[in-house]
């Protein structure tokens, strides 16, 4: 049943593929929302039948390249498949009312839907297979048709840097797969993934390390971790809404997926391997929100926070992996069981954070921070949804992101109780880590929303264009309603999520009972608890009504200092909301500032702008490239344009490939000689 | 349940301790004990003034900062008797809780579109954000010391070890007085009394709020320190009988109040730009709580 839903689901794809070029406009945006649409149904079906009969197993036979090729539908896969099965689901139904405004490019958009239903396909299909052939094969897809949604408006220059900075970057990741997929099938002789385990097994705990390292680096790229973070906020913000929310939403959690997979078969050194991703998390946490914080795009704002949330998953994966090494069930549970989770609500709050976006941005044609405002009375729909997305990604109550974070938290809470003299330290940092990302992401939406949402408009020119239709809203609606109903019942998932932990220690189902039920306990407290604070908001405000309906509620201009005309430029800025939080982080952050200040008596225009540098991004990528251009200049001669010389160059290139190994040969006969004499 | 009462007694006249303290360092007659609830009270019975500028965030924002604040409230525990809710991480929830309703407040400040009010709001997100730090670390060392994760746990097993639990409690006292002078804006951060909008964090924000809003915004702020007042209480209750300790509470309740006073009076307010290193000095704190705790239990490798 499970093998024929999954070939159903590519062959539904394939043929999509093949038709959609025979289509109008029209029947391809139909075509696409069906064939992704009935996909998610099949998926999602496959993943509940996982969840209850158990996970399921089966060969192909291969061919004589790769072998026999294994399919596991594990808990794990089961649970990545059904967060990309919804965030598709709802990105696909947005996504066509969004693309509309495009509808005039006919060729453009039906390359689009290729994509979007090939980067579906294989986002799926990642989670099944298990030979890496084919795994690097279908991530190599991946990458491909990720790179072709990204650069949908590709006539934009800025669109065309990003999205190749984008395809050099996965080709990377690639790279450290590919590397890590040789070294185990030299050593194995096998292409199945289950080679992992027993040859690390076999091994000393370093090697096991070595090979997580290089598997971690590969798909660290994708997931965003730094310092390998430098292609999320550049793609982010030029890809179409649909696509920046699931690229932020589901794509860079396939980089999540492969490590956990990797963790769950790796046999190594766990605790070393723990400190490392809780040491990486945390910087990726804390240095993606210092960015977020002082960026002036929205859309590189919330790429900025994809980074930040990367980072509390990555300390729940460490923190999980510790727990592993110590044989600390509790530790497993909440820390592996809160980044799963997170996974799944950052997926939510993230996409519906980008939709919004989106509506933004093709009502007022600008994602500058500054030059937005008051647009809750022109969309407030949008604005709502933003506020309800804002306030979970900050991990408040009673929403999603607080129960992954409470997970996490508790975790690290019965960490510090529990532990020697380093692991209580490394753990007081983490917490110290984890609560100053909290507070940084709570500034950073404080102004994200309040700027762009509330207030009056800083410029007059916006038209209001009537972009809230029904179609468009209602897949954000549903994600709304998710994000409320899981910070309502927070244990809505938990049977998946012990499922899916229990993969990784055998022995968690024989956790004592007792342990076990405090920590659903404590979860149901807490959606008892949000749930009054709900109703607590709705009392205290319906009191207010009932009081203040007898009294006389005036309107009237908001308070200037007794100045008569304000007007909203004398609003506060982004910028200067900022502005204390940016004199602060002076040391870590660089920003570019340009001012031309009043002078003389008669002063020309005065203007003050500020610009965000990644650091990293200079130290990491800049100035190594400026380096090896440098370098690689100086053989520019070769570039002559002369075809003969190109030619000549093939030849020479052939001949020394087939003469070297026996050149090689030689040498070593000679020396071979040399040394019996 | 105890507690709740209590620190909604307490509620009703901490301010007038504080102002009554101050009028008496002054050398002034000063107001009776409830004045400032008399002010509150006549606040709820007023009409308003609301901006055209604003929009609903505005209108919910008062109600739910007070609701964040009373459901934080309930899990204060009274020495040996739980709060009205009581798990493991509660604290945790307690500090989100708080967060939600100060998001709120700072949305709304920014809803009027104001020139002044998003300095406070501005001010107020970044402290909030540094103080954080300093609160968790100082649970994190109690939890640490009693080994238990809840804020009823920790304070009725804190004092069945050594008696050094006073010390670290009188330490954290310094630590939550501090907290609860920068999260409710008063003196050495914040001057509630001054009239430059341009040096204000919490009254700039609450500019536009007039009416009932005003007197929930008000009240919040009292009940917010009656709750400081009673975490701090609960550092020296520990497992006493209800009839030593609710006089113990109103003791260390008053004489918070009037610390809170005596600050007051003999105190400037720091330099805007000065203030992220006093907030820092209870980071600091913390950490040298954290640190004798490890001491203490003869961790250090």
């Amino acid at each position: 049943m499970e093998k024929l839903s999954v070939e159903i689901v590519n062959l539904l794809a394939i043929m999509a593929v093949i038709c959609i070029p025979f289509l109008k406009t029209k029947g391809r945006g139909i075509l696409t929302l069906g064939v992704i649409t009935l996909g998610v149904l099949i998926n999602s079906a496959l993943a509940f039948s996982v969840f209850t009969n158990g996970p399921v197993e089966y060969f192909y036979p291969g061919s004589w390249v790769t072998g026999s090729i294994p399919v596991r539908i594990d808990y794990l896969s089961a649970w990545f498949i059904l967060v990309i099965s919804f965030t598709f689901l709802t990105g696909a139904w947005y996504g066509v009312r969004y693309m509309k405004k495009y509808s005039d490019q006919s060729d453009n958009l039906a390359l689009h839907a290729v994509a979007f239903i090939l980067l579906y396909t294989s986002l799926i299909d990642i989670c099944l297979v298990q030979n890496s052939i084919v795994f690097l094969v279908i991530w190599e897809i991946m990458a491909l048709s990720s790179f072709v949604v990204v650069i949908f408006e590709h006539y934009k220059i800025a669109t065309l840097k990003a999205g190749f900075n984008y395809l050099i970057q996965s080709h990377i990741c690639i790279l450290f797969l590919t590397i890590a997929f040789i070294w185990l099938k030299v050593k194995t002789g096998s292409f199945d993934l289950a080679a992992i385990s027993t040859f690390t097994a076999s091994q000393t705990p370093i090697t096991g390390l070595a090979l997580f390292i290089l598997f971690f680096s590969g798909f660290a790229i994708k997931a965003g971790f730094v310092p390998f973070h430098t292609w999320l906020p550049l793609a982010h913000p030029v890809a179409p809404a649909h696509i920046s929310g699931i690229m932020s939403g589901v794509i860079i959690k396939i980089g999540i997926y492969g490590i956990l997979r990797v963790l769950m078969l790796i046999k190594t050194d766990m605790i070393t391997a723990g400190y490392f991703i809780l040491f990486v998390s945390v910087i990726t946490g804390l240095y993606g929100v210092m960015l977020a914080i002082v960026q002036h795009n929205l859309k590189k704002l919330l790429a900025y926070h994809s980074i930040e949330n990367i980072g509390i998953i990555g300390i729940g994966i460490g923190l999980g992996t510790l727990g592993l090494g110590y044989n600390n069930q509790v530790l497993i549970l909440s820390g592996l069981g809160g980044a799963l989770l997170h996974v799944l609500n950052h997926s939510l709050f993230k996409s519906l954070l980008f939709f919004s976006a989106g509506n933004v941005y093709q009502a007022t044609h600008t994602m500058n921070i500054e030059s937005l405002g008051g647009l809750i009375k022109l969309m407030p729909r949008t604005g709502y949804l933003f506020l309800i997305g804002s306030l979970a990604i900050c991990g408040l109550p009673p929403f999603n992101g607080f129960i992954s974070e409470f997970f996490i938290f508790n975790g690290l809470f019965h960490g510090l109780v529990s532990g020697n003299f380093t692991f209580i330290l490394i753990i007081l940092f983490t917490i110290l880590g984890l609560v100053i990302i909290g507070g940084l992401a709570f500034i950073c939406f404080t102004k994200a929303f309040g700027i762009v949402f509330l207030g009056s408009s800083r410029e007059e020119k916006h038209h209001a264009e009537s972009i809230e239709e029904p179609k468009r809203i209602w897949p954000m609606y549903l994600i709304g309603l998710l994000i409320v109903i899981i910070g309502l019942f927070p244990l809505l998932f938990n049977s998946f999520l012990i499922n899916v932990v229990s993969q990784f220690h055998p022995g968690l189902e024989s956790l004592p009972k007792m342990q076990f039920a405090e920590i659903l306990n404590t979860l149901t407290t807490v959606g008892w608890y949000s749930f009054g604070f709900l109703g607590m908001i709705i009392l205290v405000y319906f009191l207010k009504l009932m009081i203040s309906k007898r009294r006389t509620v005036a309107k009237g201009e908001t308070w200037g200092c007794a100045y008569p005309v304000p007007t909203a430029k004398m609003q506060y800025t982004a910028s200067s909301f900022v502005r204390s939080y940016r004199k602060l982080a002076a040391p870590i952050l660089s920003i570019k500032k340009e001012k031309a200040e009043a002078t003389g008596l008669y002063p020309e225009n005065i203007m003050q702008k500020t610009h965000a540098v990644d650091k990293m991004e200079t130290w990491l990528i800049d100035k190594p490239l400026r380096l090896l251009r440098r370098v690689l200049n100086s053989f520019v001669f070769l570039q002559n344009g002369n075809i003969q010389a190109y030619i000549l160059y093939g030849f020479v290139f052939v001949g020394l490939a087939l003469l070297l190994p026996t050149l090689i040969e030689k040498i070593v006969v000679i020396i071979k000689f040399l040394n019996q004499l | 349940m105890v507690s709740l009462i209590l620190i909604l007694l307490m509620s009703l006249f901490f301010s007038g301790f504080i102002i009554r303290t101050k009028s008496i360092l002054s050398g002034r007659k000063g107001p009776g004990l409830f004045q400032p609830m008399f002010d509150i009270f006549r606040l709820w019975k007023k009409g308003s003034v609301v901006s055209t500028t604003t929009s609903f965030i505005f209108q919910i924002a008062p109600s739910a900062y007070f609701a964040s604040v009373l459901m934080a409230v309930l899990m204060i525990p009274h020495g040996n008797n739980p709060g009205f809710i009581s798990f493991n991480g509660d604290f945790i929830m307690f500090a989100y809780m708080l967060a939600f309703g100060k998001f709120l407040m700072i949305i709304s400040a920014l809803d009027t579109g104001s020139s002044f009010e998003g300095m406070g709001a501005s001010r107020e997100a970044l402290f909030s954000m540094l103080v954080e730090p300093a609160f968790f670390i100082l649970l994190g060392s109690f939890a640490l010391f009693t080994g238990q994760t809840s804020f009823h746990e920790i304070f009725s097993t804190l004092h069945y070890g050594s008696h050094i639990s006073y010390l670290l409690g009188g330490l954290a006292s310094f630590v939550l007085v501090l907290i609860a002078m920068i999260e409710n804006s008063r003196m050495p951060l914040d001057d509630p009394k001054t009239h430059l909008e341009l040096t204000m964090i919490h009254e700039v924000m609450i500019l536009d709020n007039s009416g009932f809003d005003l007197g929930t915004i008000m009240y919040t702020t009292n009940l917010k320190f009656a709750m400081y007042g009673a975490i701090i209480s609960n550092f020296f209750i520990g497992i006493l009988p209800l009839e030593i300790s609710i006089p113990m509470f109103f003791i260390i309740q008053i004489g918070f109040a009037i610390t809170v006073g005596i600050i007051e009076s003999f105190m400037a307010r720091f330099r805007m730009g000065h203030n992220p290193q006093f907030v820092f000095i209870l980071t600091s704190v913390s950490l040298l709580i954290f640190f004798g705790v490890l001491l203490v239990l003869g961790k250090f490798a």
